[in-house]
């Protein structure tokens, strides 16, 4: 069995890749697929915690797992709603250009 | 090295490889978007390894399936130029993000202690049964509240994408 820190270091690594191209990109698109690297990166997280205690006072602890279910729920309705965003915003703009999404700058 | 481990480094490794893939990739979305797949797909035998069985056949349908398809069908519905983004923003800017990252990174790194070795799992540990018994017992209000978030979203991004609205 793979030591659960290495699983941790492994959900670390990937987060800060995600956060990094969350802010550097600026196509919109892509910076949506960053924050969904970073929400993977949390579910192997919570994966490999529950994988550290799998059996509770009555029977098995899948609280970790139900959680991995509801981020990945939460993350495809976060999808749709985004990519429509896009979709208006294109259509508005002409451009999916982070920087030129100027309009509520201060 | 035992089998399981060979697996999880070779799959991790693929799977940092795959993201560095994504974020790095300025030319050309569509590949951002396969890049995205290969990291589901790793993280997936990953959660095989680590008992989730039902978490891995989730990850593949919904992740690498519907979500990843969406984001290519976007893609190709606004048929972006390739040089149309320049290689990233302002120099400091990006400086300042790579600084955050390493920060994120090392923090995490520096905050992770020796854990007690993962005892061995319950029968059936991981498959639609067991967590199927949870997910309906202990968390059927979360799963309503998923159900009726889902709905939301849907009929938000129907009004959202609609050229105009009667």
């Amino acid at each position: 069995m793979v030591p659960i820190e290495h699983v941790v270091g492994l959900s670390a690594i990937l987060f800060a890749i995600g956060v990094v191209g969350a802010l550097t990109r600026r196509n919109v698109v892509v910076v949506l697929m960053s924050i969904e690297l970073m929400l993977n990166a949390v579910n192997l997280a919570f994966v490999g915690f529950n994988r550290l205690a799998p059996a509770g006072a009555e029977g098995a602890n899948l609280d970790g797992q139900v959680f991995v279910l509801m981020v990945i729920t939460v993350a495809a309705a976060e999808v749709a709603v985004g990519l429509a965003i896009v979709i208006s915003m294109f259509r508005n703009r002409d451009s999916i250009d982070l920087d030129e999404v100027s309009l509520l700058k201060w | 090295m035992t089998p399981v481990a060979a697996l999880f480094y070779g799959f991790g490794a693929l799977a940092v490889l795959a993201a560095l893939g994504m974020v790095s990739n300025v030319r050309n979305t569509v590949a951002s978007a396969m890049s995205l797949v290969v990291t589901m797909v790793s993280l997936a035998v990953i959660y095989v390894l680590l008992e989730a069985h039902l978490v891995a056949a989730i990850q593949i349908m919904v992740y690498a399936g519907a979500i990843v398809v969406l984001f290519l069908f976007v893609v190709m519905l606004l048929n972006l130029r390739s040089d149309e983004f320049g290689p990233a923003r302002q120099p400091l800017l990006k400086w300042a993000a790579g600084g955050l990252g390493l920060f994120v990174l090392v923090r995490f790194l520096r905050g992770l202690e020796a854990f007690p070795e993962a005892p061995a799992p319950p029968d059936g540990f991981g498959g639609y049964r067991m967590l199927g018994i949870a997910l309906y017992t202990d968390y059927v209000l979360l799963v309503e509240m998923a159900s009726l978030l889902l709905t939301a979203a849907i009929v938000g991004a129907l009004i959202l994408a609609k050229r105009k609205i009667d």
